[in-house]
Parts: structure tokens; sequence; C-alpha cells
């Protein structure tokens, strides 16, 4: 240290000693009492669940063995039947998605408690929350009994799913906007509709196509169980090959599901990247 | 009289006056400078007139028109060009899409939504482009440019509306003391050019006695001062800021700008301490 100009290492100052002061017991009692009741959750669905069966993986590892196997001898002598069922799958999602953020948008914004009045918002709301409690499934099987089998049942169960879903996340950026924008829109005298079209919509553009891609993504992994209930794409051979016990077939099914879905999420990722 | 305003209050929820009996007149072409300490009611008061915060009680006249208690406030609110602090432009728009939403308030609807503006607007919002001196920057995006050249898209899209009258709220005071000088000195330039009147909160007292020469103070939402703006003495400021040396205001320097790097602090309640 030749610096002479620098601090002397040595000084110190007197810091005025205090005592630090502990967390009240009940603070750190809210930690152990978390767990504890995590602990007793699960020891509650333990029998119910049938987690005493676990030993049936070991147990029956014969039919293990024989799934695994087929696996490394996956049979794709109708691989053109899949992958026209898995294109079929992917355009119903495409429907199914299309269709809920078309009339995702309007609901979204009505659900939006910075641009509707709560009277309208709440039971928007409540509705929204029915459309997203049930699962995919679940509409299939009444879209199944409504419009018959085949795809379209695919795409309205997709659709009214989805439509809750969208309404959701849609109105959540909406409702996360920088008012400023928008006040400088009201104060040119334009309406309402001119307020949320041009103050508005542009914010929210990039989440709204974001959610948009990542939803799409999700809806052609739903779009492959539909089938299981008749609502068209690869789900219905795929669950027939396994009823059947055709486990090569099976498994080239399978491995074409995850190809496309692998394609379609590192597709629809690439875009997202390019328009947030 | 172009605005008269009579006794206007504005109570906040709270239960605080934000303004309390506010009577004010500013006839065509002038300019008024508001000054007044952070929560004396400036912006609430220009929110009042055209209507962005709705007064509790009071009446505003603009060119004979009454403004309160309407129901067609598209009509008035386009005849208020109104400028904010943060400029509140839509930041993902163009500059030229920025500017023309100035006319949301004159074109129907099915125009704006189209974003098909008549030729005439279009060639409007060319000419006022070139007028603030943006021209070269037409189509790139609001986000895409400083502080300043904001602040004059925002003037231009207030121009666009072709206004009686300019409602501007703490032009500067998100910009560099030069910057500040000069969109100071635009806005003083269009009024005179174009013969509007204008009311301008001002947080630097300074730099509102440079452009400005008819000031009004605010004081608790009540007007205290309305006057000449060399009729600032220390002993007004006093009843305006309250407390405090003002006597170093009087060693005023034009050139300040340069050098002064104290300039783009807010000021709070020593609006001159900085400039002496």
């Amino acid at each position: 240290m030749t610096d002479t100009t620098a601090p002397d290492p040595n000084r110190t100052i007197a810091t005025p000693s205090v005592t630090v002061p502990q967390h009240p017991l009940s603070r750190r009692m809210r930690g152990w009492i978390g767990w504890l009741l995590l602990i007793v959750l699960l020891a509650w669905s333990w029998n119910a669940a049938e987690m005493f069966r676990v030993s049936a993986l070991l147990a029956d590892w014969r039919n293990m063995a024989e799934f695994g196997a087929a696996f490394l001898a996956p049979d794709f002598h109708d691989w053109d039947t899949y992958l026209a069922d898995m294109v079929v799958t992917v355009q119903i999602a495409l429907w199914g998605t299309a269709l809920a953020v078309f009339f995702g948008i309007p609901f979204a914004i009505l659900c939006s408690s910075n641009i509707a009045p709560v009277w309208i918002v709440q039971p928007l709301r409540r509705m929204m929350d029915a459309c997203r409690a049930i699962n995919e499934i679940v509409f299939a099987l009444m879209f199944v009994v409504a419009v018959g089998l085949g795809p379209f049942a695919g795409v309205m169960a997709l659709f009214v799913h989805n439509l809750g879903i969208f309404a959701k996340l849609f109105s959540e950026a909406v409702e996360a906007i920088d008012p400023r924008p928008v006040e400088g829109i009201r104060a040119t005298g334009a309406g309402r509709l001119q307020e949320v079209i041009f103050g508005v919509i542009p914010q929210v553009m990039p989440l709204w196509s974001s959610f948009t891609l990542y939803r799409l993504e999700t809806n052609v992994r739903s779009a492959t169980t539909l089938g299981i209930v008749g609502a068209g794409g690869i789900g219905q051979t795929l669950y027939e090959s396994i009823r059947s016990f055709h486990y090569a077939e099976t498994a080239a099914q399978v491995i074409i599901v995850i190809l496309a879905v692998i394609a379609i999420d590192m597709a629809s990722a690439r875009i997202r990247k390019i328009l947030v | 009289m172009l605005l008269t305003i009579e006794g206007l209050t504005k109570r906040y929820g709270t239960g605080d006056a934000a303004l309390n009996g506010v009577d004010l007149a500013i006839p065509a072409g002038e300019v008024v400078g508001l000054i007044g300490p952070s929560g004396a009611g400036k912006s609430t008061l220009i929110r009042c007139i055209n209507r962005l915060v709705e007064p509790t009680a009071g009446r505003v006249f603009l060119a004979g028109d009454e403004v309160t208690g309407r129901r067609d406030l598209r009509f008035m609110r386009r005849r208020m060009g109104m400028i904010f602090q943060e400029f509140a432009l839509v930041e993902r728009l163009t500059v030229m899409e920025n500017v023309l939403s100035g006319r949301l308030g004159y074109v129907p609807y099915w125009r704006s939504l189209l974003r098909r503006y008549p030729a005439a607007d279009v060639q409007r919002a060319f000419a006022t482009l070139d007028r603030v001196g943006l021209l070269d920057h037409v189509d790139k995006r609001a986000d895409a440019l400083s502080g300043g050249q904001r602040q004059r898209v925002g003037i231009a899209r207030a121009l666009l509306q072709q206004p009686d009258i300019l409602l501007v709220d703490e032009p500067t005071a998100s910009l560099d003391p030069k910057t500040s000088r000069q969109i100071m000195r635009l806005i003083c330039e269009v009024c005179a050019e174009r013969s509007l009147a204008a009311v301008v909160n001002m947080h630097d007292v300074a730099l509102a006695q440079m452009f400005l020469s008819r000031i009004v103070g605010l004081r608790q939402g009540r007007v205290v001062y309305d006057g000449p703006s060399n009729g600032l003495t220390p002993e007004v400021l006093t009843v305006i800021y309250g407390e405090e040396d003002w006597t170093r205001s009087a060693q005023r320097d034009d050139d300040v700008a340069d050098e002064d790097v104290h300039g783009a602090r807010p000021h709070g309640r020593e609006p001159l301490a900085a400039v002496g």
C-alpha cells in the first residue's frame, strides 16, 4: 500500500451495538405448521389413491417389460395412417384455438376491471371460470352427444374450454397495461371502443400472441386425447391399439405424437421469441 | 372569454378538496402558466377542464359552451388538445399513428377501425409533423424516440385535433433542461401561430417566467395569485409555496441550462434553488 490517500484499513467506525430482534415464535411456527399440513394431506389421500399398490409396479413387471420391449421395436407399417391422424389432431387444435381467441377477445375486454364496470366483470368472470373448470375431455363427451362423433366435437370441446382460459389470460394482460396512453387517447375525444383499439390492444398484443401460441401447443397435446372419447384425431387410433394389446403399433403412434408435439413446441417457441 | 371556470371544486373519495372553488378566465390566444406546490391541484384542475377527472362542483365553459354536465363529451374533448408529462403516447404504434389518433374525436368509427383516415387528415398530420420537426421519424415506433421527440409527437397529436385550447400538464418534467426550453418554446410558438389559448402546468417557476406572461398560482386548491409573471416577488412566492429564501431567484441566469446539473431533478418545494 503506497497510496497514502487510501483509507486506513485499521480505522474502525464505531458501530452502536444493538440487539438483533428475533422473529417471534408464532412466525417461526408458521413454517412448521405448513409442512405438517402437507404431510397430513398426503397421508389422508394415501388409501383413496391406492398408493399401497405401489408394489404392483414391481409385481406386474412382466406387463411392464412387454410394454417396454415394444418401444424398442415399434411397428411403423401403418405410419401414413398415423401421420394423417396426427395432422387431423393438429387441425382440430388449430380451429379450437382460433375460435377461442376470436371469441375470447371481447370476453377478455369485458372481464377486465380497468375497462368494464364491476357488474359486467364479475358475472362474466364466473362464467369463464366455469368454462375453465371443466376439462376438454368432459366437454368432448358432451359434444359427441350433441353434434355426433368426429373431429368437430373435438374442436368445440377445445373452443369452450379455451374460451375461459383466453378470457382470463388476456384480461390479466389488459389489467396490467399502462393507463397513461389510454388517457392520452381518451383526451382526444375518442369513444370507448376507440380507446380499447388504439390505447389497449397495441399494448397487450405481444402478450396476447405469446399466450395464443402457448395455448396452441397445449391444445395439440390435449387434442391427442380427444379421440379416446370419439372426438377425432390420433387419440382414437391410440386407444384402439392399446385396448387390443398392439403394443408395437402403440409405440409407433406414441413416437409420432412425441415428434409432432416437439416440432410444434419448437416452432411456436421460435415465433414467440420473434413476437415478444 | 374562451375558457371560463366558475367555482370549480373537486373532492376525492378521502374527502380532501383538491380544488376549492377555482375561478379562472382565459381569453382566446392567451397562454397561462399554472404554478403551485405538489398537491396544490394543478393536475386536477387541468383534468377537470376536459373531465378526465369529474369535478364535484362548479362549471367550465369553452367558448360559451358548457363542458360540465353534458353527456356528449366527445365534442368538447376534441376541441381541447392535451399534452402530458409522460407523453401518453401508444409506444408500440408509429409516430404517424399516434399523431393521427388526434383525429379520433372527428372521424367516424368505421374509418378509425380500418385506419382509413381522410386524406386531408393525413396531409395535416404530415404538415404538423413537419412543423414540430419530426418529418424524418414518421414511420418510427414511438418507443424508438427520445423524450423530447416523444413530447413533440404529443404536441403534434394535440394540434391535429385543431383545438381551441391546449391543456398542458407538466410538459417538461420528464425532460432535461435544454430540451425543456425547446419544448416550451415550441408550445408557445405554435400557440402564437394558431392563436391558441393554453393552460400550462409547471413546477419550474423560472421556466414559467421565461416563457409565459400570465401566471396563476395555486395553493391547496385555491387561486392565490393571478397576474403577470414579473409580479412573482418573493412575497408572492411565499404565498404560493410557503416560507423559503426566494431572493436567490433574482440571480437567475439565462445560460444556466448548459451547466445546470440539478435541472432534471424535480424541485419540489424549492423550484428556484436549482437554477440559482
